[in-house]
């Protein structure tokens, strides 16, 4: 197994299913010769030719709504939307198309396309550059919506995303995309969009987190079982929308309290139907009260650094709040 | 064609008496529409060519094989309506064997989806032509705008057939359309055709040669079919608010159905004994199909949540 960074395993699970399936196409504005601004798609169009890595113009309604064309007839299409932030005018042609188009045909006709973007807040992005979008998709039956932080998950959840029949949002955390290596599998595999990841085993609470807070939360979850002996169990979604209910609330049942951490405006997020789920179905297990991190209620993130770095929750507050909650 | 235009008229009056009767909540017409709609979907293949239809195109729909029963299974949501099996409202076409593209209500959202399915044909280097119509009042989206262009971008195997019916509910086209919707397809690169969309051989022969182009790999065309929608939006809306009855009278003597039987009759190709025949089969064929959905069973309740995502 080979270390590679997250943008690595993604750009490979790409070229993958590209070479397995003629079908399979990326698309989207400069995904093509200049690669993506990220260069997650660079050396495609050199190898897939101008057809198969897309460069379309600058609209996002009509690059998901074309997608969905393609894929009627015939094709693989992964769409991208260069930065999260830009989804809105697509959102139509996501929530009210490409997500009905099976129940709405009564199975006649499904929508088989990926639709990867880049989201999270990462230095200098701003307010436009910087949004976690996921909690206004995780309300619509139909479509899937997956999260995978670390490398290896994200490359096999990416092939699965592809070969799905349905549609599927796929992001990715940005500023994860250089700094987040992990050791990828060579040979293929694929990860199931429909099973959380326990990253690590625990007793003492669980903490369920997505992005690059799963990060400091697998740090500080090291760092006070050594210090404290607190076991915490780390839970990854992968999915968010649908959710493994079945694993988080096996998890939540063992531990008896759970935390949920995520840089997402906190009310109406994605972690507020997690705290749900879990007090709804796990109340008689709990030792505490179902807690939450998230960025406040201010749009993410302001540009100024100290701004920036004052609207991500720090890895010190994270930690505290997982102390807090395996003493309460 | 008659035939087509006929049978979409007795099928649509049979949807208001329906209406009318209590069995059918909501009716969404094709009257005066038949021309444009029988008229450009003759030129196509059916299950080869690919269709976007808008809500008011069941002219197009039953040209390329859809029945009187098919269409008033949708109209009661009947578990055997082709489109949805009852989930959607009527006019919210689908087939997979006609390559009919499930339809939903949001205006102009096919446009981009048409382009995509013109750009396959395109990559695979095969003759499919994708047809994607709807009202003038989906010009005035930005979808309709992003789809003319990358067809025009890209020369895509699509023509556009916008069905100006002057209205979108109440809004009359001096409030929706600046300037001229075929002209405005010179801006992208491609021909714009303005045609009397209530002459079905006009609208035969302008979609012909729009057909005949995206066939052979030159690109899309713009269609603007000129028509009048002589009912209501739909069987929840009175138009008597906002337009005077003049204005339909006067478009009632256009009628596109009668004009081409007095075209037919006129050059001998059908005769009143024909006529009266023709009538009487596809009254006879609506009758029978009203008969059959009005006993056809819903679908089972649990059913209505099933079938949310596809399976591997």
């Amino acid at each position: 197994m080979a270390t590679k960074s997250l943008l690595q395993a993604i750009h490979d699970g790409l070229a993958e299913e590209m070479r397995a399936d003629e079908t399979v196409m990326v698309m989207g504005e400069d995904v093509g010769r200049a690669g993506g601004v990220f260069r997650v798609t660079q050396g495609l169009q050199e190898e897939f030719g101008e057809a198969r890595v897309f460069d379309t113009p600058l609209a996002e309604s009509l690059i998901v709504g074309s997608a969905i064309g393609l894929s009627v007839n015939g094709m693989r299409p992964v769409a991208e939307i260069q930065f999260a932030d830009f989804i809105p005018p697509a959102f139509d042609q996501i929530v009210n198309e490409a997500a009905l188009f099976y129940y709405r045909s009564n199975g006649a006709y499904n929508a088989p396309i990926t639709i990867r973007a880049p989201y999270g807040v990462v230095p200098g992005g701003a307010l436009f550059h910087s949004q976690s979008v996921e909690a206004y998709f995780c309300n619509t039956p139909g479509l899937k919506v997956v999260a995978p932080t670390f490398p290896a998950d994200a490359k096999g959840a990416l092939k699965s995303a592809i070969r799905d029949p349905n549609p599927v949002l796929f992001l990715e955390h940005k500023k994860s995309y250089r700094l987040l290596k992990g050791e990828v599998p060579d040979e293929d595999y694929a990860v199931p969009l429909d099973r959380a990841r326990v990253h690590r085993e625990g007793t003492d609470l669980t903490v369920i987190s997505y992005g690059l807070m799963l990060n400091d939360v697998s740090r500080a979850a090291e760092k006070i079982s050594v210090e404290h002996g607190i076991e915490t169990e780390v839970v990854e979604p992968i999915s968010l929308y649908p959710l493994d209910k079945e694993t988080i609330l096996r998890s939540a049942k063992k531990t008896g309290k759970t935390l949920v951490v995520s840089e997402a405006n906190l009310e109406g997020s994605v972690s507020g139907e997690i705290s749900a789920l879990v007090a709804e179905h796990a109340f008689e297990w709990l030792d505490g009260p179902v807690r939450r991190i998230g960025g406040p209620n201010s749009p993410a993130a302001p540009f100024a650094k100290p701004l920036t770095d004052a609207f991500v929750p720090s890895a010190e507050k994270v930690e505290a709040a997982m102390l807090d909650l395996a003493r309460y | 064609m008659y035939r087509y235009m006929l049978l979409a008229r007795r099928t649509d009056e049979r949807s208001w008496i329906l209406n009318r009767q209590g069995k059918a909540a909501f009716v969404i017409s094709c009257q005066g529409q038949e021309a444009a709609q029988v008229g450009a979907a003759y030129n196509l293949r059916p299950g080869h060519d690919y269709v976007y239809p808008y809500y008011r195109d069941h002219g197009i729909v039953m040209t390329l094989g859809m029945t009187p029963r098919d269409e008033l299974l949708a109209l009661l949501g009947r578990r055997e309506d082709p489109n949805s099996g009852g989930r959607q409202m009527p006019g919210h076409f689908s087939s997979r064997e006609l390559n009919i593209v499930t339809a939903s209500a949001p205006i102009g959202v096919q446009y981009p989806q048409a382009a995509g399915t013109a750009l396959a044909f395109k990559m695979r280097g095969e003759d499919g032509v994708v047809l994607a119509c709807g009202g003038e009042a989906s010009t005035s989206g930005g979808d309709w705008h992003e789809a003319m262009n990358l067809a025009g971008i890209h020369d895509l195997p699509v023509v556009f057939m916008i069905e100006n019916n002057v209205y979108a509910i109440s809004v009359p086209e001096k409030f929706q359309v600046a300037g001229s919707i075929a002209g405005r397809a010179e801006g992208y690169g491609f021909p714009g055709v303005a045609v009397d969309g209530n002459d079905v051989l006009a609208v035969y022969e302008a979609a012909r040669e729009a057909v005949a182009r995206a066939r052979r790999g030159e690109g899309p065309t713009l269609i603007e079919a000129r028509t009048y929608r002589m009912t209501a939006h739909s069987s929840d809306d009175d138009d008597r608010r906002y337009r005077e009855r003049e204005e339909i009278e006067a478009w009632r003597l256009k009628d596109p159905i009668t004009r081409f039987e007095k075209y037919l009759l006129e050059h001998g190709v059908l005769d009143e004994f024909q006529r009266d025949e023709l009538d009487e089969e596809v009254k006879a064929e609506v009758k029978e199909a009203s008969a059959y959905a009005e006993n056809a069973p819903f679908a089972d309740p649990d059913e209505g949540f099933a079938g949310v995502y596809a399976e591997v």
